[in-house]
């Protein structure tokens, strides 16, 4: 598609879009959001970057192929299933840390399960782009 | 038929040896024969050994294994044939460019058959069962870019693999009526088996698996054809493995199976029809390997025809002949591989004057050969004489039982002659393709070994008799008294007349084979054979696939749509039509300004989708459904999952308009009215409408909602409850889908770049 006004307003939309999926992925854990959620916005930011602009100029600024984020993702997600068995729980069990802990303050609260939506935050992102770009190529 | 190797003659250097790969395999198999030899001592003392880590401890499954004498024979049996094979075929198919892949298959398959043996639970021993039915199908089509080949595995993989459908229900039975899979404390049972209402279909679903891996009449026909594998692997297959993993769970399960009249009559009357119909095909061969093949089916049936037995006779006999056979057999295939190996032929009416090329192997052969016709003083002279005895010990049938016995015998003998003492010592029938020449070291130590340990045992019974046919007869009766004593000279008795009888009848069949032969091949050509009945059996099976396949694959995408959304129509009416309609009278609120402002906005994008004629327009009304929808969710509260069906609409808009704007336009065709198309619309709208009120009208079960929200935030730190399921509670559930999410986006990016090999990166 070749739409100056398009190519313009992608430059800060997607962006802007992406920016979101961090804040949806990061909040989800007590405020609607989450990794699947994230994952999904952020890849619409790329996928409006290669209707605007082609996906050659998306792969580009991707820089890593879609389908390496993908299986990335899942090995993340992956290792932080299995990180519990380092503490001898059960896996996909949740670790947590908590920095700064007080009485009544749980302080910045470091898990697992952070990076296990992560993980599925990169992997749902990776998948969704590697079927949009090679649909948009190949149909 | 050449195979590998076998094809450089004498004066060409000979290839390369394999190396690493072909050393590694013998000397593991060695150290294995060296354990199972260590643990001797202990079991001939009449000790069992017992080993056991938990694999599934809610049911009771666990990795068990047990070394008692049945299980010690066959692992040495497996673990010291399997050296010397594999020291064989290190020569006879040296420098084979798939050497590496031979020698996994063969040490794989090896490895199986000793898990089998020495499994001490069900469930375990049927994992090995299948992984033999595995690795024995990729050894019989290690010759896979032939035809023959390849059809010949599929069907051993066919025939063993549906007789290990019946043996898993047959030990799945087993272990339900006796309380444990653990098959040291089924024996510790004993008979108690006998009284449970289970015993007959255990029974018969147990033999059914049994016969169709030692190739019973009439799932004898794979056997023969298994032959298209390479000389070494017969030779494994054939004396102490594969078709011996039906004889062992026979043997395994016979201190709590046997003693009942269904027991004794089905093994006998099966042993008895195998062996001797076998011994007549066997005779009936031209190709060496062929015949031996028909022999080993005879020794099948015998073993059988033992097991059926409870007497002490016959279950000594049975651990001699046992331990008889697989020596001789192991040893003549090894010799049919040398003689293959070194004059290029296997055709029984060809061979000839080999004695004086290839000695060595001509007097293993011999050695062997008069231990399978049963001469005085090899070992299986005293299998043969204990047959008889333990054949006339059968209480029901002593005569037809002893009968068929002489006459398989005979024909044993018969054979014999013809494999090992025809190509040697009488003039050569015609031109061999290769000037023959004697077969180097590692190829001849299989057959010398073999052939001399069936002599020693012969000579000085007392040390098979202590070492193996005790312990083995222990684990088959509970009791050494059972047992009876190994003898070369056991005085003039019924036996040995039949011995002598054997004998003369043998020497006339040989001396007669080959007008019988040609007698035999015009009586077998005209009859049905299941061999041919199986390739018919195939061919049908696939041409009704592929009626089936023509009927349901149209290829077109709206036949498909028309049987799924059927397919929702139908089965949710009939659900709704056999529960009865539910009450459509659901507790609506106050219906608002918004909630019409919603269902209008659906309304109408749904109807723009259907009859507009510009196919952009009705990919944007489709959108429109899509976040309708969205919007229900959020009004109702539920914001995830708005926020998930908003992003999802997105997309699928993207990837439907991707698509259809590629496609000719609409009005380019007449786009008539589709009563069908309509009325299955309406159809599918009526019933899941329905379906919703009727969810509606049931009261809600908040049980797990409850639980959720109880334990969020105490243990899992979390206030949305949909994102600490998904990443906590239910990870697991998350991770297998979020897997899902990926291998099916790959797939779609490999199946859309198919045909388009370089097209990455390719833009529009």
């Amino acid at each position: 598609m070749n739409s100056v006004i398009l190519r313009a307003g992608t430059r800060y939309l997607a962006g802007l879009l992406l920016l979101v999926s961090l804040f949806m992925l990061l909040r989800g854990h007590n405020e609607p959001g989450g990794g699947f959620i994230g994952g999904l916005i952020g890849a619409t930011g790329f996928v409006l970057y290669a209707v605007a602009c082609g996906t050659r100029d998306a792969r580009a600024a991707l820089r890593v192929a879609p389908e390496t984020i993908a299986i990335a993702g899942l090995l993340i997600a992956l290792g932080a299933g299995l990180a519990a068995a380092l503490f001898g729980d059960d896996l996909f069990t949740g670790q947590w840390l908590f920095i700064g802990e007080t009485e009544d303050d749980k302080g910045l609260p470091l898990s697992t399960v952070l990076v296990f939506d992560i993980g599925v935050y990169v992997a749902v992102f990776g998948s969704v782009l590697s079927l949009v770009f090679t649909m948009e190529e190949e149909v | 038929m050449a195979e590998g190797a076998a094809a450089h003659g004498p004066g060409e250097t000979p290839p390369k040896g394999n190396g690493a790969i072909g050393v590694l395999p013998i000397l593991f198999a060695l150290a294995l024969f060296a354990a199972f030899l260590a643990a001797l001592p202990t079991v001939s003392a009449g000790e069992r050994l017992l080993w056991t880590i938990d694999w599934v401890p809610s049911l009771g499954i666990g990795f068990a294994f047990m070394v008692d004498g049945l299980s010690l024979t066959f692992a040495l049996l497996i673990s010291g044939i399997g050296t010397l094979v594999l020291l064989y075929s290190n020569s006879y198919l040296a420098g084979h460019p798939q050497y590496g892949r031979f020698a996994l298959y063969l040490t794989s398959f090896m490895v199986a058959m000793l898990g089998l043996v020495l499994a001490d639970d069900l469930i375990v021993l049927f994992v090995f069962w299948e992984l033999t039915t595995i690795t024995s199908y990729l050894l019989i089509g290690f010759s896979h870019e032939t035809e023959k080949g390849r059809r010949n595995a599929l069907q051993a993989l066919f025939v063993t693999g549906a007789g290990a459908l019946a043996f898993l229900a047959g030990l799945i039975l087993l272990g339900f009526a006796a309380g444990t899979t653990r098959i040291s404390d089924i024996l510790a049972q004993g008979t108690a088996i006998h009284d449970h209402p289970l015993y007959l279909p255990i029974l018969l679903l147990l033999l059914l698996g049994a016969f169709t891996k030692s190739a019973q009449v009439p799932f004898h026909f794979w056997l023969p054809n298994a032959m298209a594998a390479p000389t070494p692997v017969s030779a494994f297959l054939h004396s102490a493995t594969m078709v011996k993993a039906g004889v062992y769970v026979m043997a395994r399960v016979h201190p709590s199976m046997a003693g009942t009249d269904v027991w004794l009559w089905t093994l006998t009357i099966f042993g008895v029809i195998t062996a001797v119909y076998a011994s007549i095909l066997a005779l009936r061969q031209t190709d060496l390997k062929q015949s031996l093949a028909y022999t080993t089916l005879m020794a099948l049936g015998t073993l059988t025809l033992f097991l059926g037995q409870e007497s002490g006779y016959a279950m000594t006999a049975f651990a001699t002949f046992l331990i008889v056979h697989s020596l001789y057999k192991a040893a003549l295939f090894l010799v049919i591989g040398s003689v293959d190996h070194g004059a290029g032929t296997r055709e029984a009416d060809l061979l000839g004057g080999l004695g004086r090329a290839m000695p060595v192997t001509a007097i293993a052969a011999a050695v062997a050969a008069m231990s399978m016709a049963g001469f005085p003083p090899f070992l299986g002279f005293i299998g043969k004489e204990l047959k008889y005895a333990g054949a006339l010990a059968v209480a029901s049938e002593p005569v037809l039982v002893a009968g068929g016995v002489l006459l398989a015998n005979a024909l044993m003998f018969a054979v014999a002659g013809i494999v090992a003492f025809r190509p040697f010592w009488r003039p050569a029938g015609g031109d061999l393709p290769r000037k023959p020449h004697e077969a180097p070291w590692p190829m001849l130590a299989g057959p010398v070994l073999l052939a001399a340990l069936g002599a020693l045992f012969g000579l000085n019974p007392d040390l098979l008799q202590v070492s193996l046919v005790n312990p083995t007869v222990l684990s088959l009766t509970g009791s050494e008294n059972e047992v009876v004593e190994l003898k070369l000279w056991a005085g003039v008795n019924l036996p040995l007349v039949l011995s002598i009888a054997t004998f003369v009848l043998g020497l006339l069949f040989y001396l007669a084979h080959r007008p019988l032969r040609a007698s035999l091949a015009g009586f077998f050509a005209a009859a049905p054979s299941l061999d041919r009945g199986w390739d018919g059996f195939m061919d049908a099976l696939k041409r009704s696939a592929g009626a089936v396949t023509d009927i349901i694959q149209t290829g077109r995408m709206t036949d498909y749509f028309v049987a799924t959304f059927a397919t929702i129509a139908i089965g949710l009416a009939a659900a709704m039509g056999f529960r009865g309609l539910p009450s459509l009278d659901p507790a609506f609120g106050a219906v608002s300004w918004i909630d019409l402002a919603l269902a209008g906005l659906i309304l109408g994008g749904a109807a723009l989708t259907a009859f507009t004629s510009s196919r952009i327009a009705a990919i944007a009304a489709l959108g429109v459904v899509g976040i309708g929808t969205a919007l229900v969710f959020i009004f109702f509260g539920a914001p995830d999952v708005a926020i998930t069906q908003l992003m999802v609409e997105v997309l699928v808009v993207v990837l439907v308009a991707i698509v259809m704007l590629r496609l000719p336009r609409l009005d380019a065709a007449p786009n008539p009215f589709r009563p069908g198309h309509a009325g299955l619309a309406v159809a599918v709208g009526t019933v899941v409408t329905l379906a919703l009120l009727a969810v509606l009208t049931a009261p809600l079960d908040r049980r797990l909602s409850d639980y959720f929200e109880a334990t969020s935030w105490p243990e899992a730190f979390g206030r949305n409850i949909v994102n600490v399921i998904l990443v906590d509670f239910r990870a697991l559930d998350t991770f297998g889908e979020v897997a899902v999410v990926v291998v099916a986006a790959l797939s779609a990016v490999a199946l859309l770049r198919q045909g388009k090999a370089g097209g990455k990166g390719e833009t529009k």
